[in-house]
C-alpha cells in the first residue's frame, strides 16, 4: 500500500472544492480517462455531502480524505469522526418513475455504488471509514 | 458555474457552464426559481459548457420540473456529453426528460 495524498478539513461545504480538487490531482498522475476522473470526482463529492449532511448533522467536525494506490487499485478512503452511517444499506431510489412521482433523494449513494468498482464501509471506534476502490486503468475491460 | 439566459419567442433558454454540484447548484435553483416566478414555465437548458454534474444539481433540475408540470410547463435539454450525459442516462432521467442535439432542434419540438 502506498499513500498518495491525504487532506483533513472542516467537514463543511466549503472543503468541498479543496479536497475534490486533491483527488483529481492523484487520479490525473494515474493516468485515468476524463470520463472515470469525472466519475471519481462525481462519488467522492456524493459521499462527502452525505457526510456533511448527515453523519455531522447534530455537530461538527472534520472529514480526512486519503488517496492511495493498494494492490494495484486507486483507493481513496473517507473518514469522520459523526454518527454511524452506513451507506451500503441505503436504499436504491427508484430510476424509473416519472417527474411526479420520482422521489428526491438518494441518488447520491446510487451513483457512488454505480460509478465505484467497490464501496466498503466499516465503523473503527468511533470513527466511519468509508473505502471507495477504482481499479486502475487498463484493468477494466 | 455561469448561467447565460437569453428568450426566444416564449423560451427561456439557460446556457450552463462549469460544475454543477452540492456548492453551485442552489445558483441555478434560485436563478431558475426567480424566472419561474417572473411567469416563465417554459426552459431550455444548454449543458454543452457543463463538465460535471452530482446528485445535488440533478435534485436540483428534479425539484424544479416538479415544481412546473403542473402549470403545463417544460424543462428540455441539449448539450448533453461526455460525463454529464452518463450521469444523466445512470439516473434516469433521460427516461423523463426530453434531450436534443442542437438548439435549433429543441426549440423546433414546442
Amino acid at each position: 500500500m502506498y499513500i498518495l495524498s491525504s487532506l483533513k478539513l472542516p467537514a463543511r461545504l466549503d472543503s468541498l472544492h479543496r479536497i475534490i480538487h486533491m483527488v483529481s490531482g492523484c487520479t490525473k498522475e494515474q493516468r485515468f480517462s476524463k470520463q472515470r476522473i469525472s466519475e471519481i470526482e462525481i462519488a467522492v463529492e456524493e459521499a462527502l455531502v452525505n457526510i456533511f449532511e448527515y453523519s455531522y448533522a447534530e455537530k461538527n467536525g472534520n472529514v480526512e480524505v486519503v488517496c492511495k494506490l493498494d494492490a494495484g487499485n486507486f483507493v481513496i478512503e473517507i473518514i469522520d469522526s459523526g454518527i454511524p452511517f452506513n451507506i451500503l444499506t441505503a436504499k436504491e431510489p427508484d430510476i424509473t418513475s416519472g417527474i411526479s412521482e420520482r422521489s428526491i433523494g438518494g441518488l447520491g449513494i446510487f451513483l457512488i455504488r454505480k460509478l465505484m468498482d467497490d464501496v466498503r464501509y466499516r465503523r473503527e471506534g468511533d470513527r466511519n471509514i468509508l473505502t471507495l476502490v477504482v481499479k486502475k486503468p487498463g484493468d477494466t475491460p | 458555474m455561469e448561467i447565460g439566459l437569453r428568450k426566444e419567442k416564449d423560451i427561456m433558454i439557460a446556457s450552463v457552464t462549469g460544475r454543477m454540484d452540492a456548492v453551485t447548484a442552489p445558483e441555478f435553483n434560485k436563478t431558475i426559481l426567480d424566472l419561474i416566478s417572473k411567469g416563465e414555465k417554459t426552459f431550455l437548458i444548454n449543458l454543452a459548457g457543463l463538465n460535471h454534474i452530482s446528485s445535488a444539481g440533478l435534485r436540483c433540475i428534479l425539484v424544479l420540473a416538479k415544481r412546473i408540470n403542473p402549470e403545463k410547463g417544460e424543462i428540455i435539454f441539449t448539450g448533453l456529453h461526455g460525463a454529464v450525459k452518463e450521469t444523466f442516462h445512470t439516473s434516469g432521467f433521460l427516461s423523463i426528460f426530453r434531450t436534443y442535439d442542437s438548439e435549433e432542434a429543441a426549440l423546433k419540438s414546442f
